[in-house]
């Protein structure tokens, strides 16, 4: 099953500390012909219970600044709000190219570190 | 304090507009301006990360969700895939060397992204 083996490679990779996100979404899109709304959004589904499972395991090591994150998520919703509705509203392939973008941009600090 | 405040606001702010638009990448934004910017220790830095992004992808899937429909059986079996590569993930790389992986999967990308800009 290709779904399950571009989820495997994407479980793999966030392992590095590279988001899955990278792999999956990509994926979806290129092999699958996901549309790019519908490939982020499960890229965003999946995340929520791994994160959660994470996160439970930081909180019992205390690894949580209480402070820093209420700021960083009060703005941080602010930003997703509209960043959320730019990406429904734009059309799928220009989103798709944005997307590219911000992947190449990704890919060259990948390949440039040390 | 009150100027360190504003910025945190502020990174908070393009982590989420990154997250929300892409459906992913908060974690490049703000795990390296953390450490660069909060002097946040690396491992810390990838803790809290996680921690901002949880309530913002929610955040965001939920206005993506109201606006498309969500294939629930490719988010099934994407998972299955990514909890078993996750496992995986953490008990294989801790032994293989990971600068030439980051510039493997970099390559990856770089291909990736100019199909996807080009297509």
């Amino acid at each position: 099953m290709i779904l399950f083996i571009i989820g495997l490679l994407s479980g793999l990779i966030s392992g590095m500390g590279i988001g899955g996100g990278t792999v999956l979404i990509p994926a979806l899109t290129i092999f699958l012909n996901f549309g790019q709304q519908i490939a982020q959004n499960i890229n965003l589904l999946y995340f929520i219970p791994t994160a959660l499972a994470a996160l439970v395991i930081h909180v019992k090591n205390k690894r949580i600044k209480k402070e820093l994150i209420t700021f960083l998520i009060a703005g941080g919703i602010i930003g997703a709000f509209a960043g959320s509705y730019i990406a429904v509203s734009l059309d799928a392939v220009i989103l798709r190219k944005l997307f590219g973008f911000f992947l190449l941009f990704m890919g060259i600090s990948e390949v440039r570190k040390k | 304090m009150k100027k360190s405040y504003f910025k945190i606001l502020g990174l908070g702010l393009l982590t989420g507009l990154v997250n929300g638009l892409f459906g992913a990448g908060g974690g490049t934004i703000v795990v390296p301006a953390m450490q660069k910017f909060l002097a946040v220790e690396e491992h810390d830095s990838h803790a809290n990360a996680i921690a901002v992004i949880l309530p913002l992808s929610l955040m965001s899937t939920l206005i993506y969700s109201r606006h498309l429909k969500v294939d629930w059986n490719a988010l099934f079996y994407v998972s299955l895939g990514g909890i078993i590569g996750g496992i995986l993930g953490a008990k294989l790389l801790s032994k293989l060397s990971a600068s030439w992986l980051h510039k493997i999967f970099g390559f990856f990308m770089i291909v990736a992204s100019i199909r996807m800009i080009t297509g």
